[in-house]
């Protein structure tokens, strides 16, 4: 079955030892190698000071992700879905630490933060944006999820910034989800091409099994990451290589999705 | 946006299990809201909690997914005999053309809550029995959903605070219109929890006695636990209810506090009568978002007096429910279609003195008010989220 293809317009990357679309791409292409190293996560600079101070690494990571796509382009008017399989962790962790204690009196500031739409909270506080957003997760599947939410809103919008992104527990629930740091990527699609768009994809659901990556650094990403399960679809438009690209999604259904540059 | 069928619907909360305890009590303008004694919590407010939702057993095989949040989920499906609705809605479309999209704030977290008090003493480790991909992560009771009833089709939880499941009507929809499915189990599941019973009082955000949203004098709000689904279906399909339009924004103005003359609740509202082809004039109910602190109800209140003024009959029911959270979206929704389907305009339990400053036709008490076509439920959450939705009685 196939379904409403779409325009991508820009990309954002971040994850352990890529910093930056341009710089992954390189990789993706094999012009260089993959080196793992922590994630680098730029300060959340848009935002006001005080909220800036305490923004969280989910946050600094979603919002870097988001403005890296958008490459310059106003974010005002641009919906948006975030989808992330989790929260912020940290302060997940720290509530539950102080709820299970004597003192339960917690910080407002960290029970605001603990809604699974912080970041889609502060990215309209730092844009300005006041179109709609939408705030996602599908567990394992939360980029499947995401892309199909982003399908469906291209039905009644010209633009949407997709963003998908996920950031580490501390123990002892890192144990019970192990991801190892901050991770993401978002996509700026739209129904119609812009003058810099970089191609089209078209998506169908499928059955059958989800590709890997080649580049076992690469298939390590791809597996710790929700949010990166996307990255055999990135190496094809790294590559410019219009072979479609099975993204594990929710068994028995992945997406298939197929790149076509302009 | 095209008309989506709604070919079934239930509620589950402290009023009631099913349409019919909530018709009843909407009539009758009740409250289900107690002095707090959940859990463990000691704190001076009033909640609406669900009876029974701990001696709920989850089907053979689902035991993983056995949490507070979930267990509330599988009450309320059994209800109006919702569940079989959805088996014979699997049947006929296929399980892979029937989606789950279902809306939560903190899902079973409160299985964390309880697991962090028995961490090893010596390691500090969570207990072995703790599964937290299948109660605490927010796609919890999507997962729970789809695995109950076999779907084969895509599965979000959407997690956008208050106006999580108000905003699965619109997600749905939008994938109806594209084609990906041919029918959607929506619905809200939010239950109680200490993450947002301490979290809302460390706001000062809980009242001290049950919620009186509208009111002069109002002081929080009531946190209350509720499970609420709809079974979404192409245009075309028969049903006595439709959703005709939706419409979304965000405030882009704080975390946790409305923008203060509702900018973006009003831009939401104005998008959904966009969406449905309708002008103020033809709503004929607004069921508020009405939490019952001082800055929401006051902002709201700007934001529908602006499109609507004074002619548009207005009330919350979160005096009689608490205030449900990720659940208050589709909890309201089916009060809608209550209001719908009985011509009958709900009050707002618990309003004593509506406030003056709040310009707009403030409804106390309930009353009939037969030839309703079209009425319209708020829905705004934390982080500037907005969503509301347009439902009309019949065919469009």
């Amino acid at each position: 079955m196939s379904l409403p293809s779409l325009w991508l317009h820009g990309i954002g990357l971040i994850a352990p030892g890529l910093d930056h679309w341009t710089q992954a791409r390189t990789v993706l292409r094999g012009e260089a190698a993959w080196a793992n190293a922590p994630t680098v996560l730029p300060p959340a600079d848009r935002l006001p000071a005080a909220e800036r101070r305490r923004a969280s690494r989910v946050v600094r990571v979603a919002l870097a992700l988001g403005l890296q796509a958008l490459d310059g382009q106003d974010p005002a008017d641009i919906a948006t879905v975030f989808t992330a399989s989790g929260a912020d962790g940290h302060n997940c962790h720290a509530l539950c630490e102080q709820l299970a204690g004597e003192d339960r009196a917690i910080s407002p500031t960290r029970f605001h933060n603990s809604v699974h739409n912080a970041a889609a909270g502060y990215w309209g506080i730092a844009t300005r944006s006041m179109a709609p957003s939408q705030v996602l997760c599908a567990h394992d599947a939360s980029f499947g999820a995401g892309w199909l939410d982003a399908l469906g809103q291209l039905q009644t919008e010209d633009e949407v910034l997709l963003v998908a992104y996920d950031s580490e527990y501390p123990e002892p629930l890192h144990a019970c989800r192990p991801l190892p740091d901050a991770a993401g990527l978002a996509l700026w699609l739209g129904r119609a091409p812009r003058a810099h768009s970089l191609g089209q994809v078209q998506t169908a659901l499928v059955r059958g099994a989800a590709d890997a990556m080649a580049d076992p650094g690469l298939e390590g990403l791809r597996a710790a990451f929700p949010s990166l399960r996307a990255l055999p679809l990135l190496e094809r438009i790294a590559r410019g290589d219009t072979a479609p690209a099975t993204v594990e999604y929710l068994a028995p259904q992945h997406l298939q999705l197929r790149f076509t540059p302009r | 946006m095209p008309p989506v069928a709604i070919t079934a619907h239930t509620a589950t909360s402290c009023l009631g299990q099913g349409v019919a305890a909530h018709t009843r009590a909407l009539r009758e303008g009740r409250s289900g809201l107690t002095p707090c004694r959940f859990e463990t919590v000691d704190l001076p407010t009033w909640i609406g909690e669900v009876p029974g939702v701990d001696a709920v057993a989850l089907p053979a095989g689902l035991e993983r997914f056995d949490c507070r949040n979930n267990r509330l989920a599988w009450l309320a499906l059994q209800a109006d005999g919702f569940a079989e609705r959805v088996r014979a809605a699997v049947a006929r479309c296929g399980a892979d053309r029937v989606g789950v999209f279902v809306g939560t704030s903190t899902s079973g977290i409160l299985e964390t809550e309880l697991a962090y008090r028995r961490r090893d003493p010596a390691s500090g480790a969570l207990p072995p029995d703790f599964h937290y991909a299948t109660t605490h992560n927010t796609y919890s009771v999507a997962d729970f959903v789809r695995t109950a009833f076999g779907i084969e089709g895509m599965a979000m939880s959407l997690s956008s605070a208050c106006s999580s499941s108000a905003k699965v009507f619109a997600a749905a929809a939008r994938q109806l219109q594209a084609g990906t499915i041919d029918a959607a189990v929506v619905g809200g599941v939010d239950s109680l929890c200490l993450t947002t019973l301490y979290g809302f009082a460390s706001l000062q955000l809980t009242s001290p006695q049950p919620c009186r949203p509208g009111d002069a004098a109002r002081d929080g709000i009531s946190i209350g636990e509720a499970a609420a689904f709809a079974l979404l279906e192409p245009g075309q399909a028969p049903a006595p209810l439709r959703l005709l339009g939706v419409g979304e924004s965000s405030d882009a103005h704080h975390m946790s506090a409305p923008h203060p003359e509702g900018l973006g609740a009003q831009r939401a509202m104005a998008a959904a009568l966009r969406s449905a082809g309708l002008q103020p004039g033809d709503i004929d109910y607004i069921n508020l978002h009405g939490t019952a602190t001082p800055a929401n109800d006051a902002a709201e209140g700007l934001a529908v007096a602006a499109l609507f003024g004074r002619g548009v009959p207005c009330s919350s029911t979160k005096g009689a429910t608490g205030h449900t959270l990720g659940a208050a979206g589709a909890l309201e929704a089916v009060v809608c279609a209550i209001a719908l389907a009985e011509g009958w305009l709900p009050g707002s339990p618990g309003t004593e003195t509506v406030d003056p400053a709040i310009d707009i036709d403030y409804r106390r008490e309930g009353s009939a008010l037969p030839g309703m076509r079209h009425v319209l439920s708020n829905s705004f959450g934390f982080g500037g989220s907005n969503a509301s939705l347009v439902f009309s009685r019949g065919s469009a």
